[in-house]
């Protein structure tokens, strides 16, 4: 059974974040209440439930945080990208606290190490979505 | 703050599990109420004492309201309906609200039950429902997962586990040997259990490293095998307990802690939550991790195991893999840890996977389990995790 990889649909709350990705950059909420850096975009703070959060482009570099080499695929859907390069990437200061899920692409399964600096590939779909994935810095 | 230790666990009943179903297909209620006519019968109460019940999200035919058509279908008359959704949690997390109603007064005797054997065939050819593709992610739209994780590929539990022991190994160092031998202990204790899918097939370290790798640094044997069963359990008063068949196992502590569903979002990937429900349930027990005879401790991977053992106070932060090395976790060893075989030894099945480490405590201090019997038991700590360290839970049972 050939299974399509699912692709992210944006919601009112999110579409700044997936519209940022479309231009290139990474854009993020901060919250103007406690400060806050929030990812994954929501309607309200996680840290202190504030809903004064504003949008900012950011660096988008960042440092493998931890990864797994999937050698068996993590779903059906995923078949065909095996082995996938799994990843927590966390941002650069000042956003460091702020943790998210992507694949590196350039990348031999062999050379992939925590801590290992990475910069953002803006992976452009046909459906007008853009998905963040990673490679190593130059 | 918390129970008196006045509820206990006076019944249970467990499926054997096999990787081969050999019975015949039974409906999700029928397994119910199966086993709790054989939790009950072995509490020695019978069905009309029942004023409570626990159940958990795997009854198949009713995706919702799912108490009222437990107690419609057992004939139960209830004060107490529970339903919970915490995964490998949910059987400690079953258990302790069963004691907690009972303690209220509301209740005094309450069943719950797990099941996961398979189900007749549908007359009605049905489409394949895609969610089956997502596991436990939701691939709903406006769901952070099917936004931010599942367009990624990261779902299912192997890589979330995977991600986890990565981390453990940069922030402590990662011993293969030493969690290869935590899986062989087990494997030792299910070859005491002729109830375990792994009864009579010891393994070795090397066998576990030799293993396929499924998720580095994760390999094939340090991952539980999905079978068929089911298990259920009866909780009573101190009044019930006293007469009660066997010899009871008196709820005296428990915890529970989440904080999010992907790990990617955890505080601190190798701080989980079993430590604060650890330390909740000792402090409201009484008793201190030196103070247990034996541990049922939630491993649906070797390194939840392990991190379990870390966080629940076992040994400190970081130690857990010298601690492997230096104890025998065996049920003759100086540390009985996952005494039935855990599920890496015993079987998964599905959500009756986290219960069996519940049914082994209890056999555990009734006594007379056989070959793996650890002397002199008297106290049991049990731990559940559900989702990819998403929410866990734990248990201090005592005998009388």
């Amino acid at each position: 059974m050939e299974l399509e990889v699912p692709r992210p649909h944006p919601t009112p709350t999110t579409q700044p974040f997936w519209d940022g990705l479309a231009r290139e950059a990474v854009c993020i909420q901060h919250c103007d209440d406690c400060q806050a850096w929030v990812y994954y975009p929501r309607s309200r703070c996680p840290r202190c439930l504030s809903g004064r959060l504003s949008w900012h482009d950011v660096a988008g570099t960042g440092v493998v945080h931890t990864f797994s080499v999937a050698r068996q695929a993590t779903s059906p859907h995923f078949v065909d990208a095996v082995p996938q390069l799994l990843a927590i990437v966390e941002l650069d200061a000042p956003c460091n606290e702020v943790h998210l899920t992507t694949t590196l692409v350039d990348i031999d399964p062999d050379d992939i190490a925590i801590g290992l600096r990475v910069v953002p590939v803006y992976d452009h779909g046909a459906d007008g979505v853009t998905l963040l994935r990673y490679r190593t810095a130059e | 703050m918390g129970l008196r230790g006045e509820a206990a666990i006076v019944g249970i009943a467990e499926y054997r599990p096999e990787r081969n179903f050999t019975g015949t297909p039974s409906f999700s209620l029928e397994q119910w109420a199966d086993l709790a006519a054989q939790a009950l019968d072995d509490a020695g109460l019978d069905a009309r004492d029942v004023n409570g019940i626990a159940c958990a999200h795997d009854v198949r035919e009713s995706s919702f309201f799912v108490p009222a058509t437990v107690a419609e279908y057992c004939g139960f008359k209830v004060n107490f309906a529970e339903r919970l959704d915490l995964g490998g949690a949910s059987s400690v997390g079953m258990v302790w609200r069963a004691a907690a109603a009972v303690e209220l007064g509301i209740c005094d005797v309450v069943v719950g039950a797990v099941v996961s054997r398979p189900r007749p065939v549908d007359p009605v050819p049905q489409p394949i429902d895609p969610r089956v593709f997502f596991g436990a992610s939701s691939n709903e739209w406006g769901s952070p997962q099917a936004e931010f994780e599942i367009p990624y590929g990261n779902l299912a539990q192997n890589c979330g586990y995977a991600m986890i022991a990565q981390r453990y190994g940069e922030q402590y160092g990662y011993d293969p040997r030493a969690i290869a031998k935590l899986v062989v202990d087990q494997r030792t204790n299910a070859c005491a259990n002729p109830n375990a899918v792994f009864f009579g097939k010891p393994i070795t370290i090397d066998d576990v490293l030799a293993s396929k790798m499924i998720a580095d640094p994760i390999h094939m044997l340090e991952i539980v095998m999905p079978v068929s069963g089911g298990a259920a359990f009866v909780v009573a008063s101190k009044d019930r307990a006293r007469r009660a068949r066997h010899r009871p196992a008196f709820v005296t502590g428990f915890g529970e802690h989440l904080t999010h569903k992907t790990p990617t979002y955890m505080p601190n990937l190798v701080e989980t939550p079993v430590g604060p429900a650890a330390r909740q349930a000792f402090a409201m027990a009484g008793v201190a991790p030196r103070d247990v005879d034996c541990v049922e401790l939630y491993d649906c991977y070797s390194i939840t195991a392990l991190l379990s053992i870390e966080d629940s106070g076992f040994c400190g932060k970081g130690e857990g893999m010298e601690f492997v090395r230096q104890h025998d976790l065996s049920y003759a060893g100086d540390f009985p840890c996952n005494t039935h075989g855990g599920q890496l030894g015993f079987g998964q099945a599905g959500l009756a996977g986290g219960m069996s480490h519940v049914t082994e405590a209890v056999r555990q201090l009734r006594g007379g389990v056989g070959e793996r019997q650890v002397d002199g038991c008297n106290t049991v700590y049990v731990s559940g995790t559900g989702g990819v360290m998403s929410e866990q839970s734990a248990l201090v049972l005592q005998g009388a």
